[in-house]
């Protein structure tokens, strides 16, 4: 079966794209899948880290589109998981050094040799983001509960729709259920209601998560995390399988529990 | 002369020419466009033209040595389209567009219309997401929500079947007598003719409401019932 290529995106900086597109591949390697993730912000390379991989890079994308290696070349094999690997981008150039039509060339010869491309795209909307969304079969839109951020999504969600590329299924990243209970923060309902799209994951906020892209070990492998289990559900919707929605109140009783506890000491 | 001819292929675009090159080597291609060009003067005569030049990497100054043969001969050169990032990125630094046909998405659209009778509407079905200008001059109706971020500027009225969170701009060439009405009336912020106003008082319920210009001549949004 030739690969889905899926590009995660989101207009607004700091939403937590690429730590899901290094989850989703973590998630979607250790279930069997072959999974390649190319970072598509050139000049600001960040998904080597996130997965760990920093140290081994040795090609990257440029070096590929330019014809100085070839495109097997470029591709780092995680640690753990051999079945996932990574096309860094390159950090001493910039966007412009590939265009979109190096893009569909690069993955049109990648479709053959795994189950899923996961494409990084750069915050905003230019080059960057036009070169990362111009391969996918589907995209992912991440945002945050947090109005600015829901805001740039429905610029992107107009663009994709410009663009043919469908309008794309929503990750709301990063939920605080407290917050939401206590109506400081906006909650997935209040975002859906504005972008009226297709929502394919919720991930609750979580600390693991920023430690885990520290550690470059990202916490859709840690069994025992909320959002790695956020992560993982995502990736089997991915798949097409029909996955329930985590329940993020049982989350919340289990929080106030905790903080009456922390509180009575 | 025809073997060299057949290097260059030139359709007609909706705005200009299209001239495709292919691999042979650039002083070739030149020549060969040239005198291509000058066998058939008139037909070039003022034309837009864009420039395929397949995976031909091209620097500064081949481009500029082109550019300006061509406008010698009264030709504009607008667009250079390659395969190679190199020749793109070159195209990019002389203010040469690297893409044809493929319109940006529209995210502003200005509708012409001839007959400007007061009847003329524009009829939307969709929502209008961020980053979305409309620019109609007569009314228009959108059967969708206005998103944050979205504007409308019509010379008429403006009705909503869904909510307003956007901008809304009615009667944008001075009738002060337009009115904008939505199901769900949460503007950014409303200008009726000269007159604007920041984000009306936020609503706890959303009703249908309708804005225009008060006896006073300040913007005022009311309940919009029937009669």
């Amino acid at each position: 079966m030739p690969a889905q290529v899926i590009t995660v995106t989101s207009g607004k900086g700091g939403v937590g794209k690429t730590t899901a597109v290094a989850n989703l591949a973590v998630a979607l390697a250790s279930n069997g899948s072959k999974v390649v993730c190319i970072d598509g912000d050139i000049g600001l390379r960040n998904l080597d880290v996130i997965l760990g991989l920093e140290n081994r890079i040795v090609y990257d994308i440029v070096d590929v589109i330019e014809g100085r290696c070839r495109l097997k070349q470029a591709m780092i094999k995680d640690k753990k998981l051999p079945n996932l690997h990574l096309i860094p981008a390159a950090q001493t150039r910039d966007k412009n050094a590939v265009s979109a039509s190096d893009m569909n060339r690069l993955v049109k010869d990648l479709r053959s040799e795994c189950d899923f491309v996961l494409i990084d795209s750069p915050a905003g909307i230019e080059r960057g983001f036009k070169n990362a969304i111009a391969p996918a079969d589907r995209v992912l839109v991440v945002t945050n509960p947090e109005v600015s951020a829901v805001r740039d999504a429905d610029r992107v969600i107009g663009i994709l729709e410009a663009e043919d590329k469908g309008p794309g299924a929503l990750i709301i990243n990063r939920l605080n259920p407290i917050l939401v209970k206590k109506q400081d923060m906006l909650s997935a309902d209040d975002v859906l209601d504005l972008l009226a799209v297709e929502l394919i994951g919720i991930v609750p906020e979580d600390e693991g998560v920023l430690v885990g892209s520290n550690r470059g070990m990202p916490v859709s492998a840690d069994p025992k995390s909320r959002a790695g289990q956020a992560f993982r559900n995502i990736a089997r919707r991915l798949k097409g399988e029909e996955v329930p929605f985590l329940d993020l109140d049982s989350g919340v009783s289990l929080w106030e529990r905790i903080q009456k506890l922390a509180g009575r000491k | 002369m025809n073997e060299t001819n057949s290097l260059i292929q030139i359709k007609g675009l909706r705005d200009g020419l299209l001239v495709s090159l292919d691999d042979a080597p650039w002083d070739e291609q030149l020549a060969a466009l040239m005198s291509q060009v000058d066998s058939q003067p008139s037909f070039f005569q003022g034309a837009r033209v864009a420039l395929d030049v397949s995976s031909q990497i091209l620097h500064v100054n081949d481009l500029v040595e082109l550019r300006d043969k061509l406008s010698d001969r009264g030709i504009f050169l607008w667009a250079v389209i390659s395969e190679s990032p190199t020749t793109e990125q070159t195209s990019q630094l002389l203010g040469l567009a690297t893409r044809i046909s493929k319109p940006r998405p529209e995210e502003t659209r200005t509708f012409a219309v001839e007959d400007l009778g007061d009847e003329t509407a524009l009829f939307l079905d969709r929502t209008l997401r961020s980053g979305t200008r409309i620019v109609f001059a007569g009314h228009v109706v959108v059967l969708g929500d206005v998103n944050p971020g979205a504007e409308i500027v019509a010379e008429g009225n403006v009705i909503i079947w869904g909510r307003l969170r956007g901008m809304v701009h009615a009667g944008s060439k001075g009738d002060r007598e337009a009115v904008i009405c939505a199901l769900d009336f949460s503007p950014m912020q409303l200008r009726i003719a000269d007159e604007a106003s920041a984000a009306m008082d936020p609503q706890t319920q959303s009703k249908p409401q309708i804005a225009r210009i008060n006896e006073f001549g300040s913007l005022q949004a009311e309940n919009w019932s029937p009669g």
